[in-house]
């Protein structure tokens, strides 16, 4: 067994009608993923604005993933296609600051995606993890 | 040297006043030193005679002071623009912050404009006059006895050495002759940083931005910048003003403020004019740029009226987060 094993924290914000469910199935089908993915509800993608990221790093997540519905399945339509610009600008500028790209993502996982959502957030969880602690986004006068 | 004289100017104002066209005239005015031109708004042909100044230090981009200014004014508002200040008019356009028809806009030529503090680099402090003589700047110094010339070429402010455009793409009234877009290098020191690996960019921008004093110029300067509740003034946002813990805090900042602008961003470069720190911010606000013109196709900010933001835009055909940089295959 081993001790003291460095556990990321990892910030998951799902869309509340496709990934959230998908997180759901998961659940139901008993597949794991780590107990240290924060799930944030949110109602679509596109209700992540870019500052809610940083905050998530500023207060401590060592990775912060977006998942949304698949592109054209958006419950209003067009959410999650402003996502996909906006976190294309996003993620390209934080690695242009040199922050690892590793630790942004942004994917789409449907409802009835439940083994998906398990074996994304296993990935994910694994590639932070091998980057150690996030260091570069950090602030330490809001980490609590 | 600029093309354009004080005295047209005046004499421009002066026509536009007496004949009625405006009510007043948002120009440079005097400052404390012959470097420290402040945008000033004047009455009557008196004040400008007294106070208007037009030298190579004229780089105050006064399209933002036209949100507030414009709509206070009784008539019309005489405002110059440099070519460059002409996008931003564009865009607060496009934006509604103000209203067009409370506005007489005039175009004028531009050679560029020198960056005080090349200059001081070259003549040391205690700078007590700068007149442009041709080609050159003559500075008098407290501590030199004779006067240093410099070549105004080789104090140019970065955005100038850089300049996109010569062209003004919105005016009422154009004095001197129409420029051109420009062919600039400007994406060059972006692109020299994303060849960088990924330790050096962040020793880069550490080594930058750890200079920040937080004094919010930059944001305060933005044309772009015209929200009426800013993020950075909100207590509770983790980004307000607050000393640091360590050297680097303030990147979070710094990305914010570029986000905001990001597609919006004329590339004007009152955030690096301003910075007092001389941090070179336009290269994050360029960066944004350079990616929207690769990801979704070439946009310039503020060229037309009402021309629709990269980022309040999409097609469904557009590249994944992932793609953007090489992910490996954690990318499905
Ligand atoms: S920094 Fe952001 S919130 Fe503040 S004025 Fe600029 S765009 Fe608005
Ligand atoms: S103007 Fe310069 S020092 Fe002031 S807040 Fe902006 S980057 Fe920081
Ligand atoms: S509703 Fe799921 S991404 Fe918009």
């Amino acid at each position: 067994m081993q001790v003291n094993e460095y556990k990321p924290l990892i910030v998951a914000f799902c869309c509340n009608w496709c990934s959230y469910a998908g997180a759901d199935l998961a659940g139901n089908n008993r597949l794991a993923y780590p107990a240290d993915v924060k799930i944030i509800r949110v109602p679509c993608s596109c209700r992540v604005n870019p500052t809610f990221i940083l905050r998530a790093f500023q207060r401590g997540a060592d990775g912060v993933i977006i998942c949304g519905c698949h592109p054209g399945d958006c419950h209003y339509t067009s959410g999650n296609y402003y996502t996909r610009r906006r976190m294309a600008a996003l993620f390209s500028m934080l690695d242009f600051l040199g922050i690892e790209k590793e630790r942004t993502r942004l994917e789409w996982v449907s409802a009835a995606e439940g083994a998906k959502f398990a074996a994304t957030m296993n990935d994910f969880v694994q590639t932070v993890a091998s980057l150690g602690e996030n260091k570069r986004l950090e602030d330490l006068r809001c980490k609590k | 040297m600029q093309k354009i004289t004080r005295e047209q100017l005046i004499a421009k104002a002066s026509e536009l006043l007496s004949n009625g066209t405006v009510s007043q005239v948002l120009g440079w005015g005097k400052g404390e030193f012959d470097y420290d031109v402040t945008p000033t708004l004047f009455s009557s042909a008196e004040e400008l005679e007294n106070g208007f100044v037009f030298n190579d230090f004229c780089g105050a981009n006064f399209s933002k002071y036209l949100v507030s200014k414009a709509a206070k004014a009784d008539g019309k508002l005489l405002v110059f623009l440099k070519p460059c200040d002409t996008y931003s008019f564009n865009q607060l356009l496009t934006e509604h912050r103000f209203d067009r028809e409370k506005v007489y806009a005039v175009g004028i030529p531009c050679e560029g404009m020198a960056d005080i503090s090349k200059v001081k680099a070259i003549s040391g402090d205690g700078i007590a006059s700068i007149n442009a003589d041709g080609d050159n700047l003559v500075v008098t110094t407290l501590y030199e006895d004779a006067p240093i010339t410099i070549a105004t070429k080789d104090v140019l402010a970065e955005r100038c050495i850089n300049c996109k455009s010569k062209k003004h793409v919105a005016y009422d009234e154009l004095m001197g002759e129409e420029g051109e877009v420009l062919a600039s290098n400007r994406f060059d020191e972006v692109a020299r940083l994303e060849a960088m690996t990924a330790d050096e960019r962040f020793a880069f921008w550490q080594n930058e931005l750890s200079r920040c004093i937080r004094c919010n110029a930059c944001r305060d300067a933005c044309p772009a910048c015209t929200c009426e509740k800013c993020v950075f003034d909100n207590p509770n946002s983790g980004v307000e003003n607050k000393s640091p813990a360590n050297e680097f805090e303030e990147k979070l900042f710094h990305i914010i403020r570029a986000y905001h602008v990001a597609g919006r961003c004329t590339d004007c470069g009152e955030c690096s004019r301003v910075c007092p720190q001389n941090i070179p911010l336009h290269l994050l606000n360029r960066k944004f740029i350079k990616d929207i013109n690769e990801f979704y196709g070439e946009y310039q900010a503020g060229e037309e009226v009402d021309s629709r933001a990269p980022l309040v835009n999409y097609t469904t055909e557009d590249l994944e987060p992932g793609e953007v940089f090489d992910r490996g295959d954690n990318n499905a």
